[in-house]
This record gives C-alpha cells, sequence and structure tokens, in this order.
C-alpha cells in the first residue's frame, strides 16, 4: 500500500522541471490515479499548463493504516457488546423512541442502519454542529456546551467561548464581515426590500435587483450570461435535471460533492464514474461511451456532459481543467465546471480555476459557482453563452418552482463581486486575493516543514491534514478547541475509512498572527498525538517567515 | 474359425476410426458455432478513430424561441409588497404569496437589521462545520413551540425541505402513496428516494383504500419482505396546483388501520389555516402527534426564505444527518432566521389576522363567482385561487394565450395577476392552466376587491370576444 520510494513535499518545485514530475509520480498515491496522469502532464506540460501543476496526496506508512482497521475494530466490537448491552437493558437506551400508538408499523429506521452512528459518531460528536454567535469571521465566539450523558444531549452553559480562531468557515476572501461601511448597501436593500419575494421567478419574483446581480456575474465570469439561484446545493440538483435526461451520459467524478450526484441522478441520464482528477479514466470512458453506444441499445449517447468541480472541498485537489477541456474537444463532450470552492478563492483576480489555469471561460460549457464561500452570502449562479441561460430561464426546476433569492442576499453578493473587480474604487478586493494566496502558500508550507501529510494543490485554501486513525479525530478537534481555535475535521463516511482528516479552510482575514497560533499549536498537538506521519518533511525547523507583513484594512 | 476371429478383430478396429472421425466430426459441429463467434473480431484502433470522428452529439441545449413567454419575465422593481411595480406600472398585487403581509413589516425588517449588524450576511458553511448559529436554534425551537411539537429543522431553501425530507426516510424499495396533484418539489424528493410510487387520484380516499388494500394482498404473499418495506403517504395540506386541501381526518383513519406513516407539506396552509396559524392539523382540530412529518417552507406566510419539518424528535433528528439539503448546504443566512423569528412573533401576539385573512378570502371568493368563461378552482378559505377556463378553446397552448392575455389586460388595469407556470414535460400530472390569484394579502383594504371581480370580468369578456374575433 505505501509506496516506498515516495518523494513528496512542499519543495519540489525548486527541483527541475523533468525531474519534479519523476519524483512526483512516484510520490502520488496509486489510489488517487494521479500516477499516470502526472507522467502525462509530463509531456504535455509546455503547452497545457502555464505553470507547474503539482498536487500531493502521499501515502502514510503501512502502520497507520493496520492501526486505523485496529481503531475501527475495536470501535465496532464495543459497538456490538453495547448494543447487546442495550437490548438486554444493562444499559440505558438514551434513543429516542417510536409513539406508543406506532410500535406496531414497520420500523422507521432498521437498527444497522444507524450502527456507525450509534456507536462511533455519537462517541465524538460534539465536534460537529457547535454554535457560533457572532459573525463568521477570522475569529468566532462559540456557544459554550458540555454532555451529561456522554454525548447524548447537549447543554448550554450560557458561557460563550470568545476569539476562538476559525479555521473552518468558507470564507476565503474574508466577505464575511459586519464592517458598517462595507455592509452599508446591504442595509439600504434590506430596508427597502425586506426579506422575503414570495414568489417563483417566473411568476412575480424577479426584482430589478437580481437582474442587476445577474448582469454583473455575467460581467464578472467573462461570459454572456448568467442567472442566479437561491440555494447553492439547489443550484446543481435542480438544473442539471434541466441541461440532460434519458439517453444522454454524465462522465462524474468520483469525489463530487452531493448536490452534483443528486441533480445527475434525477436527470435520469446514464452516470458513469471516473477516478478522481485521473484523465486515463475518463478519457477511457469517453472512448469507450462513443464507440460502443449505450448499453443493450447501442445507440449513439445523445450527447455526453463531464461534471467536476473546480476544487474539491475534501482533498484540497484542483480540477485539471487544461487536460479535461482539451479531451472535451476531441471527444465533443460538454463540460460542466462546479466553482463552489474555486471561484474567488483561485486566479489571479478571484476568477476561479479558468482564471488560474490562465484559459477563457469559453472552453468551459456551463460555468456553476456558489456565492456561499467566497463571496460570503447564500445561493449560486449558471453562467455560459446565452443560448444556455436563456434556456435554463425557462427550463430550469428553480426558475419555475422556487422562491427567488433575498434581495439583500443578492446585495451582499454585488458589493462583494464590486470590490473584487475593483468597482468600488480600491484596489481592497485584489488585495484580499492575494492575501488568500500568500496565507495559503505560508501555511500549507508550514505544515509540510513540520512534517504533517497534507492533501491536495499548493494553491488551494482547502487544506487537509491527515489524521488517519478515528480516535485522533475527537482527540485533535477536542484540542484544538481548548487552544482556542475552531477546526473541523471529518471522517467516514464523508472520506475513504482508512483516511479521517481535519480540514482548514484560509481566509484573507487571517492574520499572520493568527496562521503562527495556529501553526504553534498544530506543531505542539502533532507531536502530542503523533501526526506528523510524513517521511519527506525538509526541515524539522521551521524558518522564519521574512516577507514583509501585510495586513487587510490598510 | 480363425480367420474369422481375425476379420471380427479387424471389423472393429475399422469401425472405431470411423466413429472415431464421427466423433471429431460431431466435436466440430458443436464447437464450430463458437468458432464463428471467435471470428467476430474487436474494432480495430482505426475503425475506433473513425466511429469518434463520426460521432455528432445533440448540441447542449436547444434552442429557445425569442418569444418564448419565460423569457420576458415581468420585472419588479422595489418590494414586492401589496402594491407593486411590475415593468414600471404600479399594481394591486395579487400574485406574490404574501398571504399575512409581512414581506414589508416594519418589525421584521427591523429585527433583519439587527441581526446583519451581528451577523453579517452569510454563514459561510453548513450547519455541521460553524454553520449552527445561535438564531437557527432559536427558531427551530420557536417553530417546534408554535407547531406544538418536540423538534423542527430548518433548510435554507423552501424548495429543498420536503424535497430532502421524503429520500432520508423512504428508501429503495419502500412504498410511498402520494396525491397526484402533490408539488413538484414532493415529486422530486419522492424520485430522489427511488422508492415505490403509488399515486393515487387527487383527494380520493376510496382510491387510495384501494392502493392500500392491494398492497395488503401483496404483504400476504411475502410477508417477510412486507416487515422492512416502509410506506408512506405524502399529502400537501392546501394544495398548490389545485388550490384545495387533503381529508385529514380520513387519511388518519388509514393511516392506522394500514399502518402508514404521513407525510404532510403545508408550505401553503402554514400560516393560513387553523385558528392560529398552524395550519391544516388545526383547522381539522387533529392532534398534531398522528402526523408523522410535517413540512413547509416560510417563504410564503413568514415571507422569509427556507423551509422547515417538524415533528417528534424521534423522527426529525434523523434527518440532521440524512437530509441531503440540510447536511450538505450552507445554512439559512441569520437575518432571514431573524426575520422568521419576528414573523413568528407577530402570528402569534395577533391571531386574529388568520380570521381576517380567511374572511377577505372568503369574500373574494364569492366576488369572482360567476364570471362567464371562468371558473373559480379551489377552497373558498384558500388565499391561492386558480381561475381557469370553463371550456378550452381547443388545445393548451391556446389556452394559455388566452389566459395570458387575461392577466395583460389585467396588468393594463392596474391589478397585477399571474399565470401558474409549469415544466409542461416534467410534471406527473399536468395541472390545466390557470392563473393564479397568489396573494390576499391582510393589509389590503377591501374596497379593492370589487375592482378586482370586476376587471377581470371586462378582460375575460375583452379577451374572450376578440380571441373569438380573431379566430
Amino acid at each position: 500500500m505505501a509506496n516506498p520510494s515516495a518523494v513528496c513535499n512542499g519543495h519540489l518545485h525548486h527541483h527541475h522541471h523533468q525531474k519534479q514530475n519523476n519524483l512526483l509520480k512516484s510520490g502520488i498515491s496509486k489510489k488517487n490515479g494521479i500516477t499516470k496522469g502526472m507522467k502525462k502532464n509530463g509531456v504535455s506540460n509546455g503547452t497545457l499548463y502555464k505553470k507547474t501543476f503539482i498536487e500531493h496526496f502521499e501515502q502514510a506508512p503501512m502502520y497507520v493504516a493496520v492501526f486505523t482497521f485496529v481503531g475501527f475494530a475495536v470501535g465496532t466490537i464495543f459497538g456490538y457488546l453495547r448494543d447487546f448491552m442495550r437490548a438486554w437493558g444493562l444499559e440505558k437506551r438514551n434513543i429516542a423512541a417510536e409513539r406508543e400508538q406506532q410500535k406496531d408499523f414497520v420500523p422507521l429506521y432498521q437498527d444497522f442502519e444507524n450502527f456507525y452512528t450509534r456507536n462511533l459518531y455519537l462517541r465524538i460528536r460534539d465536534n460537529w454542529n457547535r454554535p457560533i454567535c457572532s459573525v463568521p469571521g477570522p475569529q468566532f465566539d462559540l456557544m459554550e456546551r458540555v454532555t451529561d450523558d456522554y454525548n447524548w444531549t447537549f447543554r448550554f452553559t450560557g458561557r460563550t467561548i470568545k476569539n476562538v480562531i476559525n479555521m473552518g468557515s468558507y470564507n476565503y476572501l474574508g466577505f464575511a464581515e459586519t464592517d458598517v461601511n462595507a455592509l452599508k448597501t446591504v442595509t439600504i436593500e434590506l430596508e427597502k426590500y425586506g426579506t422575503g419575494v414570495c414568489s417563483t421567478r417566473q411568476e412575480m419574483g424577479t426584482l430589478d435587483k437580481h437582474v442587476e446581480l445577474e448582469k454583473l456575474v455575467a460581467t464578472f465570469l467573462g461570459v454572456e450570461d448568467a442567472m442566479v439561484f437561491g440555494m447553492g446545493f439547489a443550484t446543481n440538483s435542480m438544473n442539471i435535471p434541466a441541461l440532460v435526461g434519458k439517453g444522454c451520459l454524465i462522465l462524474s467524478d468520483e469525489l463530487n460533492h452531493t448536490s452534483l450526484v443528486l441533480g445527475a441522478r434525477l436527470s435520469g441520464a446514464t452516470i458513469r464514474i471516473f477516478k478522481h482528477n485521473n484523465m486515463q479514466s475518463l478519457e477511457k470512458l469517453l472512448r469507450d461511451a462513443i464507440v460502443y453506444g449505450q448499453p443493450r441499445t447501442h445507440r449513439a449517447w445523445r450527447k455526453i456532459i463531464i461534471l467536476v468541480e473546480g476544487i474539491y472541498s475534501m482533498e484540497g485537489s484542483i480540477v485539471r481543467l487544461p487536460e479535461i477541456v482539451s479531451l472535451k474537444n476531441k471527444y465533443k463532450a460538454y463540460l460542466y465546471l462546479d466553482e463552489a470552492h474555486s471561484i474567488g478563492a483561485v486566479g489571479a483576480t478571484g476568477r476561479g480555476v479558468v482564471e488560474y489555469f490562465g484559459m477563457s471561460p469559453d472552453d468551459v460549457d456551463v460555468l456553476m459557482g456558489t456565492f456561499t464561500k467566497s463571496f460570503g452570502a447564500a445561493g449560486g449562479y449558471i453562467a455560459g453563452k446565452k443560448g444556455l441561460v436563456d434556456f435554463l430561464r425557462t427550463h430550469s426546476h428553480s426558475a419555475v418552482y422556487a422562491t427567488s433569492m433575498c434581495p439583500a442576499v443578492a446585495e451582499q453578493i454585488i458589493r462583494a463581486m464590486k470590490c473584487l473587480m475593483g468597482l468600488d474604487g480600491t484596489t481592497q478586493g485584489l488585495q484580499r486575493v492575494r492575501q488568500l494566496e500568500k496565507n495559503t502558500r505560508y501555511f500549507r508550507r508550514k505544515l509540510h516543514e513540520m512534517g504533517f501529510i497534507i492533501y491536495g494543490n499548493d494553491d488551494s485554501p482547502v487544506v487537509p491534514l491527515l489524521l488517519y486513525m478515528p480516535g485522533k479525530i475527537g482527540a485533535f478537534a477536542r484540542r484544538m478547541l481548548e487552544k482556542n481555535i475552531g477546526v473541523v475535521v471529518v471522517g467516514f463516511p464523508a472520506t475513504p475509512i482508512t483516511e479521517s482528516r481535519a480540514r482548514f479552510c484560509v481566509s484573507a482575514a487571517h492574520t499572520r498572527e493568527m496562521l503562527d497560533t495556529v501553526l504553534n499549536a498544530l506543531d505542539e498537538l502533532g507531536d502530542f498525538l503523533h501526526l506528523k506521519y510524513s517521511r519527506y518533511s525538509k526541515s524539522s525547523h521551521p524558518e522564519l517567515y521574512e516577507e514583509s507583513r501585510l495586513e487587510l484594512e490598510d | 474359425k480363425r480367420v474369422r476371429d481375425t476379420r471380427t478383430k479387424l471389423a472393429p478396429a475399422y469401425h472405431l476410426i470411423l466413429e472415431g472421425i464421427l466423433i471429431l466430426w460431431i466435436i466440430r459441429l458443436l464447437f464450430s458455432k463458437t468458432y464463428k463467434l471467435q471470428e467476430r473480431s474487436d474494432l480495430t484502433l482505426k475503425e475506433k478513430e473513425e466511429l469518434i470522428e463520426e460521432w455528432q452529439p445533440e448540441p447542449l441545449v436547444p434552442p429557445v424561441p425569442k418569444d418564448h413567454p419565460a423569457l420576458n419575465y415581468n420585472i419588479v422593481s422595489g418590494p414586492p409588497t401589496h402594491i407593486i411595480t411590475v415593468n414600471g406600472k404600479e399594481c394591486i398585487n395579487f400574485a406574490s404569496f404574501n398571504f399575512l403581509g409581512l414581506l414589508n413589516n416594519e418589525k421584521v425588517k427591523s429585527a433583519a437589521q439587527a441581526s446583519l449588524k451581528k451577523y453579517g450576511v452569510g454563514t459561510c458553511g453548513p450547519r455541521g462545520f460553524y454553520g449552527t448559529f445561535d438564531v437557527h436554534l432559536e427558531l427551530e425551537e420557536r417553530l417546534a413551540k408554535f407547531m406544538r411539537t418536540e423538534e423542527a429543522i430548518i433548510y435554507s431553501y423552501g424548495f429543498a425541505t420536503i424535497a430532502s425530507a421524503i429520500p432520508a426516510y423512504s428508501k429503495r424499495g419502500d412504498i410511498v402513496f402520494v396525491d397526484e396533484a402533490a408539488c413538484f418539489a414532493i415529486q422530486k424528493g419522492l424520485q430522489a428516494s427511488r422508492s415505490n410510487i403509488k399515486l393515487f387520484k387527487h383527494n380520493d380516499m376510496a382510491d387510495l383504500e384501494r392502493l392500500l388494500k392491494e398492497q395488503e394482498t401483496e404483504d400476504q404473499k411475502n410477508p417477510r419482505k412486507a416487515r422492512v418495506t416502509r410506506r408512506f403517504i405524502v399529502v400537501e395540506g392546501l394544495y398548490m396546483n389545485t388550490g384545495d386541501i387533503c381529508p385529514l381526518p380520513e387519511l388518519i383513519k388509514l393511516k392506522y388501520k394500514y399502518k402508514v406513516r404521513i407525510f404532510l407539506e403545508e408550505s401553503l396552509s402554514f400560516g393560513v389555516l387553523g385558528e392560529h396559524g398552524r395550519g391544516i392539523t388545526e383547522h381539522f382540530g387533529i392532534n398534531i402527534d398522528d402526523i408523522d412529518l410535517i413540512s413547509a417552507n416560510m417563504e410564503n406566510s413568514l415571507a422569509s426564505i427556507g423551509g422547515f419539518c417538524c415533528g417528534r424528535s424521534f423522527i426529525i433528528d434523523h434527518q440532521r444527518l440524512s437530509g441531503q439539503g440540510y447536511c450538505f448546504s450552507a445554512s439559512l443566512p441569520p437575518l432571514l432566521a431573524a426575520a422568521a423569528i419576528e414573523a413568528l412573533n407577530i402570528m402569534e401576539d395577533s391571531p386574529d389576522i388568520f380570521q381576517t385573512l380567511r374572511a377577505k378570502c372568503e369574500r373574494i371568493h364569492k366576488a369572482l363567482q360567476g364570471i362567464s368563461g371562468l371558473k373559480v378552482v379551489g377552497e373558498s378559505f384558500s388565499p391561492a385561487l386558480h381561475l381557469q377556463l370553463e371550456e378550452s378553446c381547443g388545445s393548451r397552448e391556446n389556452d394559455v394565450k388566452l389566459l395570458k392575455r387575461v392577466v395583460d389586460y389585467c396588468m393594463n388595469s392596474g391589478i397585477a395577476l399571474t399565470q401558474a407556470r409549469y415544466l409542461e414535460k416534467e410534471e406527473k400530472c399536468l395541472p390545466p392552466p390557470r392563473t393564479r390569484t397568489g396573494q390576499i394579502c391582510v393589509e389590503l383594504d377591501c374596497c379593492f376587491l370589487i375592482p378586482l371581480s370586476h376587471i377581470i370580468r371586462i378582460s375575460v369578456l375583452h379577451c374572450i370576444v376578440t380571441s373569438r374575433f380573431f379566430h
């Protein structure tokens, strides 16, 4: 499982170009299937990629995998034991019970379905859904809660834990803020329009604010037209069915977000999965699809659409867009790009992965993104050619049946986007993008140096730090909270069972002090919990940050 | 004798050879088919390239005609309250679901403003990852208390609420009995659940019972399977597509008789029906615990955004890990949650608004009776009324055109109505074309009611006469 010759760290870009690819080739886990892709990258790098494209998926040592499975096994055995005790009344059952009158109904849940939740998730449940009571900026206030019955229920103490450093929110550009001047226009619009709309886009719910926002989004992305929707998740799940249907083929990355999966399922099209970011796997599926046509009937597919994300939120990897675009052009497929995490977060001026790779928005057929993350608002958009957007205006499920976006939220997006485009007369937007890039690089480099295994692209503000063992998930998150740092931890089923991880989202609003505090805490905790699995850390003495400090508010 | 012996010895040898050859022949015959199959060679690389070269996909989207009604939106400038500016013309608004007139309420607005000041706009995360705010918890508690249930859960989008709730419980192999007039969100939820779906005729309890009985006999054949097959009835309190209510008392009888759980969609009836606006359960005086799950959106009466489900903790809590629209989506912006809390406050403080609303609904329903050519569909107390052509003029397309002219005429006379829009190809049972007067706002002065019916009357006359003329 572990690759003995794995060489992978954050300093590869200092090496010679060709050598770098060879090194990476051996350093990348086979599971992610990038090995061959890298090789190809090495050959075509000069034409497809304008800058080096480095992603890390270092394999942990063998013993880690063994202990991870042992951890799950112990948890499972205890789970069975306790289920047994509960069944015999030796342990109190805290689970909410079925109503007396409905005891003879078919059970709503099968016992085994909830085994994992009841026996493993419950033990570390306190690390999720932590309620906050302030703006989710670089620091937030948490409501302190305690449990008297081992996480079955929580009780609020009434105290707040102040100024916890927020490494969890998707506030990439720091637009989740309460600055009165920044929110001035939002306040005005909220006063003017109120909160709701009470109608759908096609009936009486298209406000002038929506039209303004759609025009701005189209200009921002450099496309002909755009349409906005009230919820990011629904943007995918309610529009993909409008675009494809029976007799169409969807090629979907294995790590795509649930909303894309749901949209694909609702569409009625055939779905095939390719390995994460693996171009060989994708090309094989494309070739086979066209050559052999639909299963059984062998009719030609009506159309083929490739669903990918810009930045994968659990891996921190960036889509291999140049290769995908060349494949889709070669095989006449269409490309649907979900930029939920990448819009605003990468690219020289924050215009997402298309700009990051120096490509044209015309290369992508459907540009989708959300406003929840970088723009600190809510909702999503689909942008592209006018024909596409016109079709969605008439056929999108959302346009016909769902209430349109709250005008004050629309104004928040407008003001954030204007700031990013420099239309507010300042360079603040650009500074935020630069600051985010700097913070990302700094944070990732330091973690590499400390010897943690972190996944993903050097430029991705989503930073997964691998914990592996189930027991360490809870320990890590709790101890970080003790140090006043709020982190996100994820385990199975959101990740593969052996790859539990912590995920940091770097923000432009994080100051160097905050990042250093987090890094120091991580360094300490990494030693305590033995999390520094990487065998390729460059230096055990992290070098000092030498660049001049750059603050946001100037 | 000796010669004969050698003969007898020799003869079998020839036989053996002959038989051997025959056997080989048979074997060859037996396998000859396979030989032919093997001869079918795989496509060569060149042939594959040719196929790839040849393949022409359909365009990503078909072209949309420029005059498609949905492309020419009505653009509303300013807030869509009871006076609305549509395409620059000021109208009285009968087209939005702002039933209680809370959209522009000063108290609601100032609650939202205070929240904006404290929390900003977005939550920047799903509920699990620091997207749970104290206001969300407060709203959930308030909704549960208002509905008199154990627990409530909020979603950030009305449509996603029931569409996520159904597949959280009903899985592949389970059975859902659903009214054929069910709204689109329910249809999508059912599709996502991949359960076995049985449609019964709209509000036809006999038809539902027939299906339940059929299922019962089916179950007796395979009791082992029946023990793990969950079954649900999904109905709406006040139907979006028809404007009438479900016969809840009968449904509950059927529920206990056939041991089926009831999921109730109350987007239109929540904040409308019942003495305190608790919806259809209060309207019928039914114990809310008899309903397994109630879902409603906060986009109509509450005039905010989002939706909620409520019921017993045993049921609702499951969605916190299994409701896709809950787990995998950013949470509701706090200012919208704060607005919903304030709207609930108003509903609790002034229960007489529901009586006012009801009176107005009945009054307008009455006023719209007897317009030649149009009939009013739905209950008299439903705040969403549908006007439908009494006689179709032949095709759906022509009906839609005629109704559009009615709507346009009303708009010119200062009354905003809307055509009920459907995705005609996607709907399971497409309702006939209708004009909807969505909003009957309680703040609206009653003197407006007379001109409404008057103008509709004239416009219908006008349109029908001119359309006959054109034909």
